[in-house]
């Protein structure tokens, strides 16, 4: 089954293309059947041949396609080990639900067949970054999802604000790849290739400590870019514009989590660089608590699973930077569920709710969609890290292996422990204010059970949810013996193995999550008047909170303004006047020389013939002197 | 072969011209269906060609045989996918001429005749011969630009023409000082390249000649600061003439110093590596943030042209072997790109009859399909991966590192500088709901129209997934540049610089 | 004998006499005339060096000197009278349309 693994990428692949030019000609929920036929196949294929490394003993495996860029070492080449097959598994799998989803989320939208187009293009994007055998074919992957990401953010193109969005997250996007290129060329120029295999096989001896700090350090800027870490997280609000299952999909299961998937497989480098990776941990936690903080406040209940994302893959962030590569990437897998679970099912309140996403304005909701309001608990408390839900597991394993880390990592995993309650906190907060209670809503808003395309991935979701965690407790680590042979050479950070102190480390998460979740019931559970004054009570903190920090208004006046005054000024000053102005200068120069040299052309026969006579008596003159 | 491919487009000028000025609707028809032929022979050629070092299907007739001038022609991996390029968008941008009513037998002809000067000057390998086809195809331009212009047509082609010429001027003083040099030398005389190619300078001496010839052909690229001449051209050019221009014309500038400036002076070459990169470098940061501001949709491209081809002459003046390929394929990339940029612009041009982007808005949601390709193609200009700019670029970027880095890493800037006009143009021209009357009853693409643009959008994916096919036919020519740079002087290359140095691992 | 140098003498003066009148005469006629005298100065001078040296080549050279003159002044009287037509004058002085 390993000689078919690009039919994981080709699949999807093949829907994206037969939709761009069949999709109108298909009928409404057949298009998005067949986009999700699709992506399930990608999932039964990456299944099927994830089998040989569930049962342990396999090697990974690297097929090469077609050459590329032979200068750079660049060809299209596959790579299937564990980690590929983790993260196949988690993109298609979550992946396949939310496309279904989406069947009923944009049922009757004019666009229908392209909506699934673009989802498609996105699903196989995503599968060829974590399928790359190089890093070349890594960022063809990296920029691909960055295009499916500005296509569907800006999917509804006639609102401005989404339009907007879109270019905001591919521009800043782009910025991070900047940094990603530069690590790229630092890469070529160590090792004189791009691919996978070339390099990490010989990072011990091509590797000095500068040139991996170095490497590190860039491919960090690049994952921040696309993981939306401090300072490039900017576009992921924004990019709540566009429709809830591709935020869902794109923005919380997959696509962000490609910078910790780059991180992760770049695990070799690392290696060799405690400072970058004491960077990228310390990013991660400052993100993680800054998001967090951000996420209490917020009215929109898009915008408060935004920050949450981010600042759970501050956590995620966190675990690669503390070496606990299996920590990070289980929680991206938890988080996958859990975060896909809360945001389809906001969108299920947002469909039933008539686009409405003030949770200021909802309430009560429990009752008029009991199975959205039970999933989404579910969702919420495996996201506050309850136990014995899939969060708890993952989050306490990256807690726990940072504290073990020690250090200045000790001082991360208190950023990471007063996060989680905050965690805890917005989440309640967001279940409490949207289902809880009595009903706040607008007059015309009817609010009613989703259909059961819609329903049907939520239960899975929260069922994954509840049990995703079992793959990798402190009782039995699967997931660490699955992805042995990704990290060989590699030295992984482990949580503590003794039970007194892993006992401790778990008591105070969930003494966290359980305070988090308590404070956050007990305070919105009460009439709309009194968690307005607690709200109020915090000022002028929540107002910050609540305006992100101002981070978009600063960035503006920094940066946006200055800049475009600069291409003014370079554009209308500088080429205009400086450069064209010497072009058209010398043009003028040249008339006015002409102008200069024009009253010898008198017109008149007589000067002319003087001129003749005195040039004739030159020349004889000099004749008669020279001999 | 070759001549034929020259004169193929000539011939085609002539029949045009028996045509009478009164059958109008014969004129363009004519003129597409004969262009057709040089793509056909050139399509073939491309198809034969052998990737090997060295220049085939030679043609060399003595022409003069006092002053050693040949006919002298002959094609290799570099001026390969140019001429075939050049023989593609011709009969593309004539069928995109289809509002060119008045006078349409002279612009054909003219068309046709600048085909054949453009096939020419990247096919000759005799300096002088050169130099007629590089002045022969400036005069047709002048003259699409002068009178198929649009406002200030009159001044953007004299300025082309006075500051273009200008620099041939430089580079003919040049060309005849090499050949008089070679006479005294070898005691008779030559124009060839090969033979001028192995003269023994003194430094001096060819320190002047090269800048003679790097003066023309930068302005022909255009590399900053001599650029100013281009937005003004392009704005005013009717769509074929934009087209051909951003597409072929500047080629010409990149393809010189390539061929000529590092084949015939290498220590200059090596000598002048700073002040090149530091041209391209700045062109390309510099092109890019002023193409942000441009309120003219055609200027904005224009100067996105000044800031992609920093990126070529960086990779050709980095002399590697990444950054030599990633060069003479950016070549083809943006011409193709560009050249269809060109086209979209001049479709909307048809329609609205302005280039402004403040007239615009939401026009995604009146004309759908020209929306999708124009994202489609700022994509290929952003350089993203999996269609064909992006391999030039990265191959430009990767490439020269090891030998340029702090140049490489600002040109680098210019990936972030190009996402943010290309696509802020885009959402001003295309998204958003059009609250202008006039942008809501526009008319999508004609079958015409999309029977452009689709040969060009399939090649750019074709190139961007599997630039092999150009690759193989290219490196060959390249690495025998370098190996001669090599050669004939001591500049050492960085490791890794040469496709040798890749490192292949096990298993591949 | 007459010295050749009287004839030298007087092929200068007509010489001088020629150009003098030349710059100094506004009819174009006038001009032409003066032209020949010029021209037939040059003519003697050829001729007497020619003597002196006992060259045959002065004489030659008249021969061409002659038959040139005699094309142009045909030309010349031609364009003027042509202008004459037009314009009724043969002053140069007006015609000064070539002025830049």
């Amino acid at each position: 089954m390993t000689d078919f693994i690009w039919l994981v990428i080709a699949l999807p692949l093949a829907g994206a293309v037969f939709l761009h030019f069949f999709g109108r000609y298909v009928k409404e929920p057949l298009s998005g059947w067949l986009a999700s036929a699709a992506i399930g196949g990608a999932f039964v294929v990456s299944a099927v041949a994830a089998v040989p490394f569930i049962q342990g003993g396999a090697e990974p495996v690297t097929i090469s396609l077609w050459e590329w860029m032979p200068a750079i070492g660049a060809s299209f080449e596959l790579l299937w080990d564990p980690l590929a097959a983790l993260m196949a598994l988690v993109v298609t799998g979550v992946g396949t639900l939310i496309h279904v989803f989406a069947i009923g989320y944009m049922h009757g939208d004019e666009r229908f067949h392209r909506f699934f187009t673009n989802l498609n293009l996105f699903a196989a994007s995503m599968l060829t970054l974590v399928l790359a055998g190089n890093y070349a074919m890594l960022f063809l992957g990296w920029e691909l999802v960055g295009l499916c990401s500005y296509l569907l953010i800006g999917f509804w193109y006639t609102r401005t604000t989404a339009a907007a969005a879109a270019k905001k997250a591919f521009i800043v996007n782009r910025i991070g790849d900047f940094g990603f290129m530069i690590g790229l060329m630092l890469v070529f120029t160590v090792f004189g290739t791009l691919s996978f295999a070339g390099v990490f096989e010989r990072a011990a001896e091509e590797l000095t400590g500068g040139m991996a700090t170095a490497i590190g350090l860039l491919l960090l800027v690049g994952a921040a870019g696309k993981s939306a870490q401090i300072p490039l997280y900017v576009w992921l609000p924004d990019a709540m514009e566009g429709p809830t299952p591709v935020s869902a999909l794109i923005h919380a299961a997959t696509m962000v989590t490609a910078g910790v998937y780059v991180i992760a497989r770049s695990a070799p480098i690392y290696e060799f660089t405690p400072v970058a990776s004491i960077v990228v941990a310390s990013v991660g936690a400052l993100t993680a608590i800054w998001a967090a903080s951000i996420a209490l406040a917020q009215r929109d209940i898009k915008k408060v699973l935004a920050y949450s994302t981010i600042s759970q893959l501050g956590f995620m962030f966190l675990a690669v930077g503390a070496r606990a590569y299996v920590a990070g990437v289980f929680h991206l897998m938890t988080h996958a569920f859990f975060k896909a679970l809360l945001f389809l099912g906001a969108g299920s309140v947002i469909h039933s709710m008539s686009d409405e996403q003030d949770m200021h304005r909802m309430g009560g909701l429990m009752r008029k969609m009991p199975l959205t309001a039970a999933t989404m608990a579910v969702g919420a408390l495996a996201l506050a890290g309850i136990p014995p839900l899939a969060g708890f597991w993952s989050k306490d394993e990256i807690l726990a292996a940072d504290f073990a880390r020690g250090g200045w990592y000790y001082f991360l995993w208190i950023i990471g422990l007063v996060t989680a309650l905050l965690t805890a906190f917005y989440i309640a907060r967001l279940w409490v204010l949207v289902f809880y209670g009595e009903p706040r809503w607008q007059e015309d808003a009817h609010p009613h059970e989703s259909p059961r395309v819609m329903t049907l991935p939520l239960v899975a979701l929260a069922f994954l949810s509840v049990v995703g965690g079992l793959v990798n407790t402190p009782f039995r680590l699967g997931l660490e013996h699955f992805l042995e042979p990704s990290f060989e050479g590699v030295h992984i950070q482990e949580a503590p193995t003794d039970w007194l102190t892993l006992g401790i480390l778990a008591a105070l998460s969930i003494l966290a999550a359980v305070v988090g979740v308590g404070a956050g019931v007990l305070a919105y559970k009460r009439p709309p008047e009194r968690w307005r004054r607690f709200e109020e009570s915090f000022e002028p903190l929540w107002g910050t909170w609540e305006l992100a920090y101002g981070v978009d208004d600063l960035y503006g006046r920094t940066l946006v303004l200055p800049g475009r005054r600069l291409a003014e000024a370079a554009a209308f000053s500088v080429d205009a006047k400086v450069v064209d102005g010497a072009v058209n200068g010398v043009g003028r120069l040249v008339r006015g020389a002409g102008d200069w040299a024009r009253p010898l052309q008198t017109g008149f026969v007589r000067n002319y013939g003087v001129l003749f006579l005195a040039g004739a008596l030159v020349v004889v003159v000099w004749l008669v002197a020279s001999g | 072969m070759l001549t034929a491919l020259i004169l193929l487009p000539v011939a085609a000028a002539i029949v045009v011209a028996l045509i009478p000025g009164r059958r109008r609707e014969i004129h363009l028809p004519l003129g597409i269906a004969l262009s057709v032929m040089p793509l056909a022979l050139a399509g073939y050629l491309f198809w034969v060609f052998e990737p090997a070092a060295g220049f085939q299907y030679v043609v060399d007739v003595p022409w003069y045989e006092p002053w050693g001038i040949a006919w002298n022609l002959g094609v290799d991996g570099i001026s390969l996918p140019m001429v075939v390029l050049t023989t593609l968008l011709v009969p593309i941008a004539l069928a995109a001429s289809t509002t060119i009513t008045n006078r349409t037998k002279e612009f054909v002809m003219y068309t046709l005749l600048l085909e054949a000067g453009m096939i020419g000057a990247f096919l000759a390998l005799d300096l002088f011969l050169f130099f007629v086809f590089f002045e022969a195809m400036l005069i047709p331009m002048y003259f699409i630009i002068g009178i198929w212009g649009t406002e200030r047509r009159i001044y953007a082609a004299v300025k082309f023409f006075i500051y273009t010429a200008f620099g041939s001027a430089l580079m003919l003083a040049a060309i005849i000082g090499l050949a008089l040099t070679y006479a005294s030398q070898e005691g008779s005389a030559s124009f060839a390249l090969s033979d001028l190619a192995g003269l023994e300078l003194s430094v001096g001496t060819e320190r002047i000649f090269f800048a003679a010839f790097a003066i023309a052909f930068a302005i022909k690229v255009p590399l900053f600061p001599f650029h100013t001449w281009l937005p003004d051209a392009h704005v005013e050019a009717p769509t074929a003439g934009s087209v051909l221009l951003a597409a072929v014309l500047l080629k010409l500038g990149t393809y010189g110093l390539l061929r000529f400036n590092l084949s015939l002076f290498p220590d200059a070459s090596v000598d002048a590596i700073p002040i090149m990169a530091i041209l391209a470098v700045v062109g390309i940061i510099y092109g890019a943030v002023v193409a942000i501001v441009q309120p003219d949709l055609k200027k904005l491209v224009a100067y996105s042209s000044v800031s992609h081809l920093g990126f070529i002459v960086l990779g050709t003046f980095a002399l590697t072997s990444g950054g030599l390929q990633g060069a003479v394929i950016q070549n083809v990339n943006h011409g193709l790109t560009t050249g269809a940029l060109f086209l979209l612009v001049g479709m909307i041009y048809d329609r609205r009859h302005t280039k402004k982007i403040a007239d615009f808005g939401g026009l995604q949601k009146t004309v759908p399909l020209l929306a999708g390709f124009f994202l489609f193609m700022t994509f290929a200009s952003i350089g993203l991966p999996g269609l064909n700019g992006f391999v030039g670029e990265f191959l430009v970027l990767i490439g020269s590192y090891p030998a340029l880095p702090s140049f490489t890493v600002i040109a680098a800037l210019g990936v972030v500088l190009a996402a943010i006009y290309l696509l802020w143009a885009y959402e001003r021209v295309f998204t958003g709901v059009p609250d202008k009357e006039e942008n809501s009853v526009l008319s999508d693409l004609s079958g015409r129209e999309i029977a452009l643009l689709v040969p060009i959008t399939v090649l750019i994916i074709v190139i961007g997934l599997y630039p092999k096919l150009l690759l193989d036919k290219i490196t060959p020519s390249t690495e025998a540049v370098l190996d001669r740079i090599v050669e004939q002087t001591d500049y050492t290359m960085p490791e890794p610089g040469r496709i040798g140095d890749v490192f292949v691992a096990g298993g591949e | 004998m007459v010295p050749v140098g009287w004839y030298m003498a007087l092929a200068a003066a007509l010489f001088l006499i020629g150009a003098l009148g030349m710059l100094l005469r506004r009819n174009a006629l006038v001009m032409f005339m003066c032209i020949e005298l010029m021209l037939n100065a040059v003519n003697l001078t050829l001729i007497s060096a020619g003597r002196a040296m006992n060259d045959l080549n002065g004489q030659v050279a008249v021969f061409f000197i002659l038959v040139v003159a005699a094309a142009e002044v045909v030309v010349g009287l031609a364009i003027i009278v042509a202008i004459f037509r037009r314009r009724a004058t043969a002053s140069v002085d007006e015609l000064s349309e070539l002025r830049g």
